[in-house]
């Protein structure tokens, strides 16, 4: 991390820049607690002022002016277009029209399975998470999820504990095959040493960007399986300095998160 | 309709959809006031061994004096409808909980729960059977509508599935496989509102929840309301009913009764207070000496709010947010 700090910003502020960048303008973003939180507002105010921001307890459309700190608390319907319920809103993502689904989890897997429920065995667990929330809704109806975590080997490992989310679950055809709507599943995963896709034959997570002044062999140094490198690497560009003074100075002025 | 796969956890609330529709037909259908403190509703209608359920969630407009009181008489070997972040922190660091229908027990941007991971990790809550958030409100809507099950797409090819009571079978419709979750009856329901009348009738601002499921889906059903207003308040704008009175059992008048949470155009969560609860939560004696100061050391609600202050109390009504915002909402 000392790079990143050499070069003025943290980890979780590059987190929240490389995440605000793939919420486009005029779609649909179901979005979870923390990090995504702070990407939507940043993207409100950057590039996407009508980034359609969901949130899982009833707030649809809300202007992020001040960050919510839990996903049914005021700021997640400050100014929205409606304020229902959860019933309303995972029922709209499960008949197709929600976009881009956001989660976090403690492990992913090579094909996009989360982790937010236990570690160790689930009767008698090392040790208990909170559990699914809204996370395994996101990840069986949204069209496209975007994960976000810290990169390292622990949570990046070969067969998460529990799977509380579905990614591509054993690989090609296994979601369909369970039920799941066609067409949906795990897209990026966003992380403080680079961005990943999954390959679109085999369904297996793959390398398509790197964190400023991170190498390849850093990413798969922390990643405890086969990482799939994608024929070109990106090279993501540093956090502006206009991004930073949004995230620092309207997004998250009380510094609760970054 | 053939089942392809069951989920191992136990049903830890029997289903009865008919003995529902029959204790539904019993309750009162008559006009009486209901209004009581939270001693009397809770030593009434919760006890021992209960299968009970909270709207919305421990920072957002949560029945917390409820919940303080059913901490305080020690109801115990609770089951429990598990969304849940202060309120059920509470429940489970009093150690009232034995088995949790659970999809989220955290403490949102303040992580884990520390006291769901004592309680679960040593095996005083005997059992935990998984669903995700919708899962538990679209169990609710079932009990709802007085159906046995719902189908739904969440939960299909998970873990979260396989530890769950719900089944897959293939949807003789379409022949694909689906998820049936079984309808969820509560015991008692506990829903905090902004205001309701003597009878039960309430209304919520803002986003709903999962009240209007929940509340459908209670056997008992206990509201606690920031105000009790006029019924001619309900008569006038019919359409604002979110729960109607028959469905209500008590009505318990809470000022601030989402302390230290907030409670949407009203009050705003108060962080001093919940940062002091997470930080005692980590260490066992700062939980003990937590519950001793707030819960078991006052006598009731309103002790409890003179124990935190009016001036801070006061501070919280400063929201500029929402349908308060008058400047941009004309």
């Amino acid at each position: 991390m000392s790079n990143h700090a050499l070069n003025g910003y943290n980890p979780t502020e590059l987190l929240i820049c490389t995440a605000a960048r793939l919420m486009a303008d005029n779609t649909t973003a179901f979005i979870g607690t923390g990090i995504p939180m702070l990407a939507a507002s940043l993207a409100q105010k950057m590039h996407a002022p009508n980034l359609v921001t969901i949130f899982e307890f009833g707030g649809t459309g809300a202007i992020l002016d001040k960050l919510p700190l839990a996903v049914g608390g005021e700021s997640t319907f400050h100014r929205a277009i409606a304020a229902s319920g959860i019933c309303d809103i995972v029922e709209t993502a499960q008949r197709g029209f929600i976009e881009y689904g956001f989660l976090g989890g403690a492990q992913i897997d090579p094909f996009g399975n989360l982790n937010s429920t236990v570690i160790g065995d689930h009767d008698h667990p090392k040790v208990r998470l909170p559990g699914s929330g809204g996370a395994n809704d996101v990840g069986s109806h949204c069209w496209q999820t975007i994960a976000i975590m810290r990169h390292d080997k622990r949570r990046f490992v070969r067969t998460v504990d529990f799977i509380t989310t579905p990614g591509y679950l054993s690989g090609p055809g296994a979601r369909e095959a369970a039920g799941l709507p066609p067409g949906t599943g795990p897209y990026r995963v966003v992380t403080n040493l680079g961005v990943l896709g999954y390959h679109p034959e085999s369904k297996r997570m793959q390398l398509l960007a790197t964190q400023p002044g991170v190498s390849v062999e850093e990413v798969t140094e922390n990643t405890s399986f086969q990482l799939l490198i994608a024929s070109h690497i990106e090279s993501n560009p540093l956090p502006t300095a206009e991004e930073l003074r949004i995230l620092r100075e309207e997004v998250d002025k009380d510094h609760l998160y970054i | 309709m053939e089942v392809i796969s069951s989920g191992i956890g136990p049903m830890i609330q029997p289903l009865d959809i008919n003995a529902f529709r029959e204790w539904n037909r019993a309750k009162p259908k008559a006009l009486l006031d209901k209004r009581m403190t939270e001693a009397d509703a809770v030593s009434r209608f919760i006890h021992d061994g209960d299968y009970i359920g909270t709207e919305l969630y421990g920072t957002v407009r949560c029945p917390m004096s409820l919940v303080n009181e059913i901490v305080r008489q020690g109801v115990k070997d609770l089951r429990i409808a598990g969304q849940g972040v202060l309120e059920l922190d509470m429940l489970l660091a009093a150690g009232l909980v034995k088995a949790l229908d659970i999809t989220y027990i955290g403490l949102e941007v303040y992580g884990v729960s520390n006291c769901l991971r004592r309680e679960v990790e040593s095996g005083r809550v005997e059992t935990c059977v998984e669903w995700s958030n919708a899962a538990i409100a679209w169990r609710f809507k079932a009990a709802a509508m007085g159906v046995p099950f719902i189908p739904v797409r969440s939960m299909l090819g998970t873990d979260t599935l396989k530890y769950s009571a719900a089944k897959v079978v293939e949807c003789p419709f379409t022949g694909d496989p689906i998820c049936l979750l079984p309808a969820l009856i509560l015991d008692v329901g506990l829903i905090h509102v902004h205001r309701a009348d003597k009878y039960g009738n309430a209304q919520i601002d803002g986003i709903s929840g999962f009240a209007a499921e929940l509340a459908r889906a209670s056997k008992t059903l206990i509201i606690s309301t920031e105000q009790i207003v006029d019924t001619e308040e309900f008569r006038c704008h019919p359409d604002r009913t979110i729960i109607p009175y028959y469905l209500v059992d008590a009505v318990v008048e809470a000022p601030f009764g989402s302390h230290p949470g907030e409670m949407c155009y009203l009050y705003e969560r108060d962080e001093e207070h919940i940062k002091m609860w997470v930080n005692a939560s980590k260490d066992i004696d700062a939980t003990q000496a937590y519950l001793d100061k707030y819960i078991y050391g006052v006598k009731d609600h309103r002790e409890y709010l003179d124990l935190i202050g009016r001036e801070r109390l006061e501070s919280l009504k400063n929201v500029l947010q929402g349908v308060s915002d008058e400047q941009s909402c004309p």
